[in-house]
């Protein structure tokens, strides 16, 4: 199967961003950067590419903790102190996809299930009860066993109990999004995972996520359908880190610049280096690095919305909500049922902060910032 | 490679566009020399019969013609002047002014709009003068305009960029040349749009009102020259310091 | 009767030739219009000028929106 043709039935989108993104992103020698152009990019009010790529460069390391004030000035400029909070909740993990590096890929055996509409009910009424008004509907991706109408009829009963209401599902087309705006869903996210196309068809080897441009497209055709947002990620790690976030950082950029009204956001997943391992990788993804990135982030879209993974433990979590992050997720499990009733389907995989709702609020106090479950009135 | 204004794919070496307003006809021709202008901006007016000189008389050759729709109030009144002035033989391009209000001069965003749509299909090369506005540029973009024309400030008040961080916002996020007209009475004010990442600078009152014309117009040359050096170069970075010897937000990290 | 730049005028005028060199315009640096149709240059000479006609002659001058204050 040819990553790069489209499948029956997905929708093809005029627009030149995938080669706009995928040349800048060839075209970046991040070796090049010196310690002037680092310095060059965080005097400027308002960065170009390059000077974003300066910041995700190596020569910008010695600098952290000056990206670091910078980016705290700017969160604080544009977000004040509030930190929004949120719950994933994970409504089916059947997959048709075999990604290798992921739980759920549908060669593991894992237990599968999901939740029927009741049951989904049963749970998000469990979550509001923590006070939460803000949930990220999940799925695997599977349009087979999750198909549009269930996770429509998911948005539906979450406007119900949430005021803000997000999808992580699979890449669908835009009247398909439309359907879900429609049912209340307003954000829509999409982890590209990696921008190099040749690693990623090395990655993921079957199933509809195997095809790049149509997952690429995704938070376009979100946007047509209607969708107030859409939020972008690089799993960092699985390539070379530095290509991957700068690639990201140039997708959220000219998706804003097509689509000025558009909300981004960005997500940091990162692979984490394995510990005690003899050979130093200078692609591996150590703390600095992750900070580094959502660092750069931050001061190249300071209007963005950053969300802040369990993946990390609640050191690293607590810390950067104070300089860059905006979102922070709560009460996390990312297994199929279990706020509610007992768990029937397998985790995707290991949280690192496994903090409830009142615990994450009072570290985001104890931060000296305010705890937010919502900033949207809908009229 | 050599730096370059394009405007539709027309490339300029001079980013300094000359008004010729208020001038005698003699001090024109010096103006553009010492300016080393390769554009210059015209009106269109009625012609009594009889006159025996006439500004073209007065303009070196190489340099394009910019007929403006001065006198225009609104988009038609401008598409029609564009069109006699093209019909003049002197190539395509036209600066859109579309203006109703006789005592500031601002400019009609809405009826530019108009006007820079209808010609920009004609195959103008759509110079539009406006008030700096991010939808209304994006919109103009749209509508096949060729570079965007900010206001400084109100025209011949030589205030300089009196609207500076919305110009910047411009030069931020349109992908066309960001042609800063209007108000600059200053070679520093020129100098300092050119810093900002301006493409071109124009100016009128200025030049034309200064004691000594030509020299004027050389002082202008250089302004704008010496901005865009040092907006290519790279403007040497202010960083506060002091936070080096501890690291109050990185220190947390391990690994 | 003809408008010419806004004035009434009696006189007669078979073409737009015979007006421009009437009045002493230079044909190279002016433009006509009758009754808000623009005159190619090559017409000049057979384009025939009639009574009501509605006639505008205009050329380049200095200036722009500016501000004589």
């Amino acid at each position: 199967m040819n990553h790069m043709e489209y499948m029956e039935g997905m929708e093809i989108i005029e627009s030149d961003m995938l080669d706009k993104v995928i040349s800048a992103m060839e075209a970046y020698d991040y070796d090049k950067y010196t310690e002037r152009d680092v310095l060059l990019a965080l005097s400027r009010d308002t960065l170009t590419p390059e000077d974003f790529g300066a910041l995700l460069s190596p020569a910008a390391l010695p600098y952290l903790e000056e990206m670091a004030q910078r980016a705290q000035r700017e969160t604080r400029k544009h977000f004040g102190n509030s930190i929004a909070m949120f719950t994933p909740l994970y409504i089916a993990n059947y997959c048709e996809n075999y990604c290798i590096y992921c739980g759920f890929n549908c060669y593991n055996k894992i237990r599968r299930a999901k939740l029927t509409e009741e049951e989904i009910e049963r749970e998000m009424a469990e979550i509001a009860k923590t006070g939460l008004q803000e949930i990220l509907i999940l799925t695997g991706e599977s349009r087979k066993m999750s198909d549009v109408d269930y996770i429509a009829s998911a948005c539906a009963i979450a406007k119900k109990y949430f005021k803000v209401v997000g999808v992580e599902v699979y890449p669908m087309n835009s009247d398909e999004y439309a359907k879900l705006h429609k049912s209340g869903a307003d954000f829509v996210t999409v982890f590209q995972e990696t921008y190099n196309s040749d690693k990623y068809e090395t990655l993921h080897l079957e199933g509809h996520k195997r095809i790049f441009p149509y997952r690429f497209y995704a938070q376009e055709r979100a946007v047509m359908g209607g969708m107030r947002g859409v939020g972008f990620a690089a799993l960092l790690g699985l390539d070379d880190f530095r290509k991957d976030a700068f690639a990201t950082g140039m997708h959220a950029y000219l998706l804003q610049k097509k689509y000025p009204h558009a909300e981004i956001a960005f997500s940091c997943p990162r692979l984490r280096p394995i510990l005690n391992n003899d050979k130093i990788n200078p692609k591996d993804v150590h703390e600095r690095q992750l900070l580094q990135v959502i660092c750069a982030y931050r001061i190249f879209m300071p209007f963005a919305a950053i969300t802040i993974s369990t993946r990390e433990c609640e050191r690293f979590r607590d810390n950067v909500i104070n300089i860059a992050a905006t979102k922070i997720s709560a009460g996390v499990d990312v297994g199929i049922g279990g706020h509610a009733g007992d768990k029937k389907g397998d985790e995707q995989f290991e949280i690192s902060d496994s903090r409830n709702v009142d615990e994450v609020f009072e570290a985001i106090k104890n931060q000296g910032l305010q705890p937010v479950m919502s900033d949207y009135i809908y009229v | 490679m050599e730096d370059k204004l394009i405007l539709n794919g027309h490339e300029f070496t001079s980013r300094f566009i000359l008004g010729s307003g208020k001038y005698s006809l003699e001090l024109i021709k010096a103006a553009v020399e010492n300016a080393g202008a390769q554009i210059i901006t015209l009106a269109l007016r009625r012609a009594q019969g009889g006159e025996t000189e006439n500004i073209l008389d007065y303009i070196p050759k190489n340099v394009t013609l910019l007929p403006n729709t001065s006198g225009a109030r609104n988009a038609d009144e401008a598409v029609r002047i564009a069109r006699l002035a093209r019909e003049m033989g002197c190539g395509d391009f036209v600066k859109i002014e579309a203006i109703r209000d006789t005592k500031y001069l601002l400019p009609d965003n809405y009826e530019t709009l108009k006007a820079t749509e209808t010609l920009a299909k004609e195959g103008f090369v759509v110079m539009p003068y406006m008030y700096p506005d991010l939808n209304f540029a994006r919109d103009l973009q749209n509508a096949g305009a060729a570079c965007i024309m900010p206001l400084g400030s109100p025209i011949g008040s030589n205030k300089g960029l009196c609207t500076k961080e919305f110009i910047k916002i411009l030069i931020d996020e349109i992908d066309l040349p960001i042609i800063v007209d209007a108000g600059i009475g200053r070679p520093s004010q020129a100098c300092e749009a050119m810093e900002m990442g301006a493409a071109a600078v124009m100016a009128n009152t200025a030049i034309a009102t200064a004691g000594d014309v030509p020299a004027m117009a050389h002082a202008f040359k250089r302004a704008i020259e010496a901005g865009r050096a040092a907006y290519l170069a790279g403007m040497g970075s202010v960083v506060e310091t002091g936070a080096r010897a501890s690291s109050p937000l990185t220190g947390f990290l391990h690994d | 009767m003809i408008t010419l730049n806004g004035k009434q005028e009696s006189e007669n005028f078979a073409t737009v030739t015979e007006l421009l060199e009437k009045r002493g315009y230079r044909r190279e640096i002016i433009v006509v219009e009758i009754n808000g149709i623009i005159i190619k240059k090559e017409d000049y000479d057979t384009t025939a000028i009639k009574d009501g006609d509605t006639i505008e002659i205009v050329h380049f001058m200095g200036g722009g929106s500016v501000a004589f204050r």
